[in-house]
């Protein structure tokens, strides 16, 4: 019986592998393998310091973003996604407890502008990144991205791509929400 | 009217393929010859309503109907006829719908050139085959139907993607498929041999030619994707371990492992539970390169337009089909006999080797390309394993099958003795280490060991040759009379094996020397600007623009002169913009030879007549692809070899015996 | 125009049959260096890293823009006199490990270098235990059991006789006389 059952243990085994293999096959199915998660998070955000795209002489800094439960909007003027999810930021501009700071990215300020004239900002501040240097640092590799970065200065989380409602329902607010539970801190 | 023609052959071919899948095989269980008897005529059916469907879809592209939806995505009015028809195949619908016809083809040809097979076989292997045609024909009706009607009919097609516009990638894929499919009659044999209980040495000696054939395919359709990689790319290079080129590497390595393990087991009646295993393993990696590649699973630069409904279609397709054999096998096997004794040193020994190595390859490819996968399964993170991982891991392992090759084809099969095999070889290891202590001071480490493994290949099948010759009868022949009476006999596979040897000695010259020699250089030239590189002088003439057919190219002018100031080439390296929109294409220019290629590809203008230009210097290159032309020269040689033009007096016996069975209580 | 290859989101379906980015020709920038050997490790360098927005493509190999800031940043920092190691580990920190095709052995790395070392093992032991099971002297000489030896008999008489076959006598010689 033993002689049997172990001789019926080797020839399963290929099967065994095989079956393994599929669940992984399924498991990638479920996945986009493009998005590349940050590992940015957890970490505090860093410095950087850029001219604002609508008032040049003013530098927009790292500083806007602490103290505050930030949503930090990644955009450009040709990206078709981020004019998909302009409304979505309207929206969430006249949310109490979050405010909305913009990085204008990889762009042209006049084509940036004529966005903002005609479709209105949602955004406290937009710093204007032309040559992807604070882009670089935050680890930015296409538009649209948000950072939500806590009251500390910590980012929690990234989403890549469009917000929609349905992102802002079921991962951003919930994490907003904790984000506000928290203590600020002194 | 005609793309419903094709659609309506396609659905007649499902509904014969399910025939096919379960009358002969019902009729092997009832003993139903008339049953049996069909699977011959289903087979050539199969195969007629797939060329009339391969037809119609032909002719939808030739005068190109835009009311098809895949032909209006794919072609184009402009488009040279020679790419009217490779466009056929050059996107997924289309593509599949090769991959059954060829399915189909080599089914027919089964049936028609195993005239010697016992009918219970014949049966068996068609059926097999019908059931994987069962499953590719859902699929395409339901997923992926290439005669699907586009309303309103677009003016003009959105043409070819520019990069399948080439000669080396129109038949690239129908080669790569012949090779994919072909292992579907190895698998196809294995199964029907599982499901009958006749695992045997004629089992073996029926399925090794259509095994060669095949691999002979895939080793030149992947040569041919490679080759067409390093010329119309632009980046040089010959192999990037790209996942979609891992796809076809690994049936090739578990292809290859298993042409060598069907000689055990056709000389010796051993390995036959392992030969099995990977015959059954070719075809299954086959089918795992069709899902990934399509899928969307895992990044890689060739991939096809990706849809996660088709990524699960094939998924259910791979576990019903292979996890079905392997619970065959697991069921089956146990019960099979182990066959033959054989001494630690020995033939039999020598080529567990080298199916252990070409396992283990298999492995580190597999692991290598799903490692991201299994990185992200388990929480991980996000990793990428590219080239240095892959060459790290294949030079750790290779330069040990290289020498189990060497010595391989001294040794005797059953039981050799160790001093007889060291009478043999000790002037050929002293030979290449004296090779070695040459090399050590002149050139990289890395130089000297390729170089070293190829001469070891090269002088001990060789003197293996020469061996096998001295032992004719000295009287009787000479030694060119012995060749070519060797030749004429059943000596083809040996020499086969001898070509195929040869062929990996040439590729590792190639990848030893291009990988430490080769020169690129970026620059900017004005007309008249001349640049060296490797004692090349490539002067530039500047560039002027000119039309195509379905392009505008802006066309540069470089004269290559050598070191004496010799003309060698003019080049004329083009950048291209297709008329049907997208990025502008990189057509690079070449000057092969034998011992170098000198490679220009035109990069951007930069302004005021100057462009960017990258220049490679490429040395013994061509060593590469010309070592795959001898392995599948090889692979040739052996599937010619007498013994498996086996004629009608076989058809006789092999019922009988067929009856009687063969398992082992 | 390269910019829409940065674009996520919206349901864009490529439908055309291969996506490809490499052969749309390459962007040389004007890169100078202070040394052979600088040049050297930047074109190493650029060659094992990944073009984080393109298909499968190394940083030396993408024209994406993002291939071309980072190809610009890793010049730079390289020029400033910054080490291979640096360089890394700036990108690593920002992008994730995701950008190196060569990752370093480090704990987390340890199941991709040392995994295929176990899964080769384990297909060694399978295969060792497959092809040896009953592997005793008691059939040593019995290679072929009685049937399948008959049949490969008739297999060979089968095939045109041809006496100087020496497969064919050979096999049957083996046998024959153990």
């Amino acid at each position: 019986m033993t002689i049997q059952s172990k001789r019926l243990s080797l020839f399963v085994l290929p099967l065994a592998i095989f079956i393994a293999l599929v669940g992984l096959l399924l498991f990638g199915l479920t996945q986009d393998p493009r998005e590349v998660p940050s590992p940015l998070i957890g970490k505090s955000i860093p410095t950087f310091n850029t001219p604002d795209l609508i008032d040049p002489s003013r530098q927009v800094t790292d500083a806007e973003l602490r103290g505050h439960i930030t949503l930090f909007n990644v955009w450009a003027s040709w990206c078709p996604a981020c004019k998909a999810e302009h409304p979505m930021l309207m929206q969430l501009a006249q949310q109490a407890g979050i405010q909305l700071i913009g990085l204008n990215w990889k762009d042209e300020r006049s084509a940036a502008l004529q966005v903002i004239n005609s479709t209105g900002n949602p955004y406290l501040f937009i710093g204007y990144d032309r040559d992807n240097r604070v882009g670089l640092d935050w680890g930015v590799y296409g538009a649209p991205e948000t950072f939500i970065i806590d009251r500390a200065g910590i980012i929690r989380h990234k989403h890549i791509g469009p917000i929609d409602q349905t992102v802002w329902d079921d991962t951003l607010a919930p994490l907003i929400k904790t984000l506000q539970a928290e203590p600020h801190s002194p | 009217m005609i793309p419903e023609l094709g659609h309506l052959a396609l659905i007649l071919a499902l509904g014969l393929a399910l025939i096919q899948a379960t009358l002969p095989l019902l009729g092997t269980f009832n003993h139903s010859a008339t049953w049996m008897a069909l699977a011959r005529p289903l087979a050539y059916g199969q195969f007629t309503l797939l060329t009339i469907a391969f037809a119609c879809l032909t002719y939808a592209f030739l005068i190109s109907d835009f009311s098809v939806a895949y032909v209006a995505t794919n072609s184009n009015s402009l488009l040279p006829t020679l790419y009217k028809v490779s466009a056929v195949w050059g996107a997924h619908e289309g593509s599949l719908l090769l991959w059954v016809l060829m399915m189909a083809a080599w089914g027919a040809a089964v049936a028609l050139f195993s005239r010697h097979l016992p009918q219970i076989t014949l049966a068996r292997v068609i059926a097999v085959q019908g059931m994987v045609a069962v499953g590719f024909l859902l699929f395409i009706l339901f997923t992926s139907n290439p005669f699907e009607r586009l309303f309103p009919i677009p003016p003009e097609g959105r043409d070819l993607n520019p990069l399948l516009q080439d000669f080396g990638l129109a038949i690239h894929p129908p080669m790569l498929y012949m090779g994919y499919v072909g292992f579907s009659i190895a698998f196809a044999f294995a199964i029907a041999a599982l499901i009958g209980g006749q695992l045997d040495a004629a089992w073996a000696r029926w399925s090794r030619p259509w095994t060669l054939i095949a691999w002979v395919f895939l080793t030149l359709g992947i040569a041919l994707g490679s080759w067409w990689a390093y010329y119309e790319l632009g980046w040089g290079g010959w192999w990037f371990w790209d996942p979609v080129e891992n796809a076809s590497l690994m049936p090739w390595l578990i292809g290859t492992a298993l042409i060598h393990s069907f000689a055990v087991t056709e000389k010796r009646a051993a390995f036959k539970n392992w030969t099995v295993l990977l015959a059954i393993s070719a075809f299954s990696l086959s089918l795992l390169g069709t899902f990934l590649v399509r899928s969307g699973v895992l990044t890689s630069i060739h991939a096809f337009a990706t849809d996660p409904t088709r990524g699960a279609f094939i998924l259910v397709f791979l576990a019903i089909v292979i996890g079905g054999s392997l619970t065959l096998y697991a069921w089956r096997a146990p019960s099979i006999s182990s066959g033959g004794y054989f001494a630690l040193l020995s033939r039999e020994t020598s080529l567990l080797i080298n199916n252990l190595m070409f396992a283990a390859l298999t492995i580190i490819v597999l692991f290598g390309t799903l490692a991201p996968l299994i990185y992200d399964a388990f929480g991980w993170g996000k990793i990428s394993v590219g080239f240095p991982w892959f060459n790290k891991m294949f030079t750790v392992l290779a330069p040990g099958l290289v020498i189990v090759m060497g010595i391989s084809p001294f040794l005797r099969w059953k039981r050799d003795r160790f001093m007889r095999l060291i009478r043999h070889l000790w002037w050929l290891v002293a030979i290449v280490l004296a090779i070695k202590l040459l090399l050590i001071s002149q050139v990289p480490i890395g130089v000297m060991i390729g170089m070293s493994l190829a001469v070891w290949l090269l002088i001990t099948h060789g003197a293996s040759v020469y061996e096998r010759l001295q032992q004719r009868d000295r009287s009787q022949f000479t030694l060119k009379a012995a060749f070519i009476q060797d030749l004429r006999g059943s000596g083809r596979s040996f020499y086969g094996m001898i070509i195929a040897h040869v062929g990996m000695a040439l590729f590792i010259i190639g990848v030893t020397i291009v990988s430490h020699f080769a020169i690129e250089t970026d620059v900017r030239l004005s007309p008249g600007d001349s640049h060296v590189v490797a004692g090349y002088r490539f002067e530039f003439k500047g560039a002027v623009s000119s039309t195509g057919p379905n392009y505008h190219a802006e066309r540069g002018h470089f004269i290559v002169t050598d070191d004496n100031g010799d003309h060698v080439a003019d080049l004329f390296p083009e950048k291209r913009a297709y008329f049907g929109g997208g990025m502008p294409m990189t057509e690079a220019a070449i000057d092969p030879g034998l011992m170098r290629d000198v490679y220009v590809a035109l990069g951007e203008p930069l302004g005021e007549g100057d462009w960017a230009v990258r220049l490679y210097y490429k040395p013994a290159v061509r060593f590469i692809w010309l070592g795959a032309i001898f392995m599948a020269l090889g692979g040739l040689l052996a599937m010619a070899d007498r013994r498996y033009r086996s004629t009608s007096p076989l058809a006789q016996i092999t019922p009988t015996i067929a009856a009687s069975g063969s398992i082992k209580p | 125009m390269i910019k829409h290859r940065l674009i996520r989101g919206g349901a864009v379906l490529i439908i055309i049959g291969f996506i490809h980015t490499a052969a749309l020709g390459f962007t040389l920038e004007q890169f100078h260096f202070d040394s052979a050997q600088q040049e050297t490790t930047f074109r190493e360098l650029i060659g094992k890293l990944r073009c984080l927005v393109c298909q499968n493509e190394s940083l030396a190999g993408s024209q994406a823009e993002l291939a071309q800031d980072l190809r610009r940043e890793v010049y730079e920092m390289l020029r400033a006199g910054k080490s291979e190691q640096e360089v890394i580990s700036f990108l690593t920190t920002r992008y994730g490990d995701f950008i190196l095709y060569d990752p370093p052995l480090k704990p987390s790395t340890y199941v991709l270098w040392f995994g295929p070392i176990i899964l080769i093992s384990i297909a060694a032991v399978f295969m060792l235990r497959l092809l040896l099971r009953g592997r005793s002297p008691l059939n040593r000489n019995d290679a072929l059991d009685p049937q399948e030896q008959q049949r490969l008999n008739q297999l060979l008489a089968a095939t045109i006789a041809d006496p100087n076959n020496p497969t064919a006598s050979s096999t049957i010689a083996e046998k024959s006389h153990p």
